[in-house]
């Protein structure tokens, strides 16, 4: 099960590479991604009815934390593939994408895909390492898809900074490897996940703790979390808004699951909280100059990029923070904000799409010209800032909770970001979608499915959450403390 | 072979990376920087082939190669026909503040010999004195990445950077696990190719390869 959820989306990239631009090609996109979320979910019933297991001769691994983001990775890659085909029809009646365009944008699609799952199933840590960086390749050029000059600088910007960010992570992973070997021994061994949490009691606090802040700085990056957060807000929105519905939803949190992954050895072996405050320092300051940033916004997908920031802040905090309480709400928080982020860029993409152009102050009168694109803009964001009844709630909440009894101090900073970010995000919906339908909308077709679905999980997450997944994070909380 | 003189070899070895990697902070013409690089990865590979000699880890030869080819003949080669293709090969880059430059290159090597000791502390390696020159050889292609603003430039900070990490990977644990350095070899060819249509996407849309003129993407106010 494991193996096809691997290979289905690596084989799937090869055949659309050949398939190119034809007219069946966005429908083989959807099969392959659709095929992937059910071994994703095959695997998932695995694992709940057997627990955490090796395959592939101890390469891969999956247990409750990893296999909850696979099944996440999987559904929105499916529902972002049915989003896309009527995106980029769109688009190319626009002119603006091409014949080989088409075909690169679909391989590339199924090889981020598969980088991202390779990034959570291995049990290796360099190929953790390995496939982030194989995850960021693939995405550059789709960001510079439209070869606009603001495309391709927002391009060159994220392959350099990640670039520089991730090489910091791999010395991390040097150190890391150094600390491992004096207590495994030499050979590949060594940088084997479930090895290295068994024994992470011996590790050289020393040597971790500096490790740690290479993968903080690293890793950190690729999360986007402030001030390593620059390259974000451009890549995120000059991009096409598939791709930043899935580097919104899925990559930054796949890297936040490796920056976890390695807390947990780090808290392990140096039994201090050092590893866990500076990620809640890094986590604090992204929610506060996110949650600022958002106030001066004009572009639509730029504002909603820094959104990403801000919540991202809010997980890392969480998961800084420790605890029971604390880390159910940050795992929460992951699933509902990748689902409810996801669907908002649906219907930003719409919403541009109906007025071909990114710039809030000219999306008018979206509920008149679009019911779907205007409720689900509307709904998304109230799910977004954290509105009953709504998951963010629930997991903003548990956090909100666990932060006044552990950090009281930090509760009112905390507060102050997500009630700036209410206010600014609130303040921009409105005029968007309120009002008449100024001449120059066009009337366009929405993909209703991906964004009825992400809002309806949303909501049902918030007000019964499934006893499943209750129990499934229960095993990931007691796995990273 | 003497253990005494191997440590010797990779400590000389180490000095000459260090100093390809200050003269690639200054060098102002192109194909200088190429030779530099080339340089570079050629003593990488060579102290790797000694380092698993020494410790006997034959899979360290098979890295050596590894980095013989890539970083030694097919990156260079990549870069010699960007460069002629693109026609930039006349071009000199204005390097601002050489000895500014320089100074704050000298300080990050004391400052990376501060970060690494404990490590070297806890080490009992042929190679652990060079683990801080490696660390240093990272952060002197950090400050050139920032420094320069030419394209090219900055492809080849990011290149050596790949090298300072290779070189700690050797120095610290005799080198990772021979799948990982597959996979991060695959990563900087895939890497390579990715800068390589960049280039030209750069060059047609700005007709320079200066970064300074990418500076549209700003936060209004």
């Amino acid at each position: 099960m494991l193996l096809i959820l691997l290979l289905v989306p690596l084989f799937g990239a090869v055949i659309l590479a050949f398939v190119g631009d034809r007219k069946f090609a966005p429908e083989i996109n959807i099969m392959c991604s659709a095929a992937t979320f059910a071994a994703g979910a095959g695997l998932a019933v695995q694992v709940y009815m057997h627990g955490p297991m090796l395959a592939g001769g101890k390469f891969f691994f999956v247990d409750a934390f990893n296999v909850y983001l696979s099944v996440l990775t999987s559904f929105v890659s499916m529902t972002t593939a049915i989003f896309s085909r009527r995106y980029m029809r769109k688009e190319r009646e626009h002119g603006r994408v091409g014949h080989m365009r088409m075909r690169f944008y679909h391989a590339m699609f199924q090889l981020f895909i598969f980088a991202m799952l390779l990034c959570l199933l291995t049990n290796n840590v360099g190929v953790l390492w390995i496939a982030m960086e194989l995850a960021t390749l693939s995405t550059v050029l789709l960001v510079s898809l439209y070869r606009t000059p603001t495309a391709i600088e927002a391009a060159w910007k994220y392959f350099i900074l990640c670039g520089v960010g991730i090489a910091q992570a791999l010395f991390g992973t040097v150190l890391l490897y150094f600390a491992a070997e004096r207590v495994l021994g030499e050979g590949g061994e060594a940088l084997l996940w479930t090895n290295l949490s068994r024994i992470s009691g011996e590790l050289e606090p020393t040597v971790l703790s500096l490790a740690f802040v290479f993968l903080m700085v690293g890793y950190g990056t690729k999360v986007g979390l402030v001030p390593l957060h620059n390259w974000l807000p451009d890549a995120h929105s000059e991009g096409p808004t598939p791709i930043s519905a899935v580097l919104s939803g899925l990559l930054l949190n796949i890297a936040l699951y490796a920056l976890v992954r390695c807390k947990v050895l780090v808290d392990g072996a140096t039994g201090t909280h050092h590893a866990g405050n500076i990620m809640m320092g890094f986590g604090l300051l992204s929610i506060l100059v996110a949650a600022f940033s958002l106030l001066r916004q004009k572009d639509i997908k730029r504002m909603f990029s820094y959104s990403s920031i801000e919540h991202m802040g809010i997980a890392t905090f969480a998961f800084g923070l420790g605890g029971t309480v604390a880390t159910f709400g940050a795992l929460l928080h992951m699933l509902v904000h990748s689902l409810a982020k996801s669907a908002i860029f649906f219907t930003v993409g719409h919403a541009s799409q109906m007025h071909r152009t990114q710039e809030m102050d000219k999306i008018k009168g979206l509920f008149r010209g679009n019911p779907l694109v205007g409720w689900g803009l509307m709904l998304g964001v109230m799910a977004i800032v954290g509105l009953p009844p709504f998951g963010i709630f629930t997991s903003e909440f548990l956090i909100l909770t666990a932060t006044m009894k552990n950090a009281p101090l930090l509760t009112p900073f905390l507060l102050l970001g997500l009630a700036v970010a209410f206010a600014a995000l609130f303040r921009r919906v409105q005029s968007m979608v309120a009002g008449d339908v100024p001449s120059y909308q066009k009337p366009m077709k929405a993909a209703h499915v991906p964004v009825l679905l992400h809002m309806a999980l949303v909501l049902v997450i918030g007000i019964y959450m499934p006893d499943f997944l209750n129990k499934w994070f229960h095993t990931a909380v007691e796995l990273l403390k | 072979m003497n253990i005494n003189i191997a440590a010797q070899i990779n400590s000389f070895l180490a000095a000459l990376v260090l100093l390809t990697a200050f003269g690639m902070l200054v060098q102002r013409r192109m194909y200088g920087l190429v030779h530099l690089f080339t340089w570079q990865g050629l003593f990488l590979s060579l102290n790797t082939a000694i380092v698993g000699y020494v410790a006997g880890r034959h899979h360290l030869y098979i890295s050596s190669v590894l980095t013989l080819a890539l970083k030694v003949i097919l990156l260079p080669y990549i870069l010699h026909v960007l460069i002629q293709r693109l026609k930039v090969h006349k071009e000199v880059e204005t390097v601002i503040n050489v000895p500014m430059t320089m100074l704050i290159g000298i300080a990050l090597v004391i400052f990376s010999y501060h970060l690494m000791s404990p490590v070297r502390e806890l080490s009992n390696l042929v190679t652990r004195s060079t683990l801080a020159v490696a660390l240093a050889t990272v952060m002197i292609g950090l400050l050139m990445m920032i420094t320069r603003k030419h394209a090219v430039t900055q492809i080849i900070g990011f290149l050596a950077m790949e090298n300072g990490l290779f070189f700690a990977a050797t120095s610290a644990t005799y080198g990772m696990p021979l799948v990982v350095e597959l996979g991060v070899a695959l990563d900087i060819l895939i890497a390579a190719f990715i800068f390589g249509i960049f280039f030209f996407h750069i060059h047609t849309t700005f007709d320079s390869l200066d970064i300074e003129q990418m500076a549209r993407l700003k936060e209004e106010d």
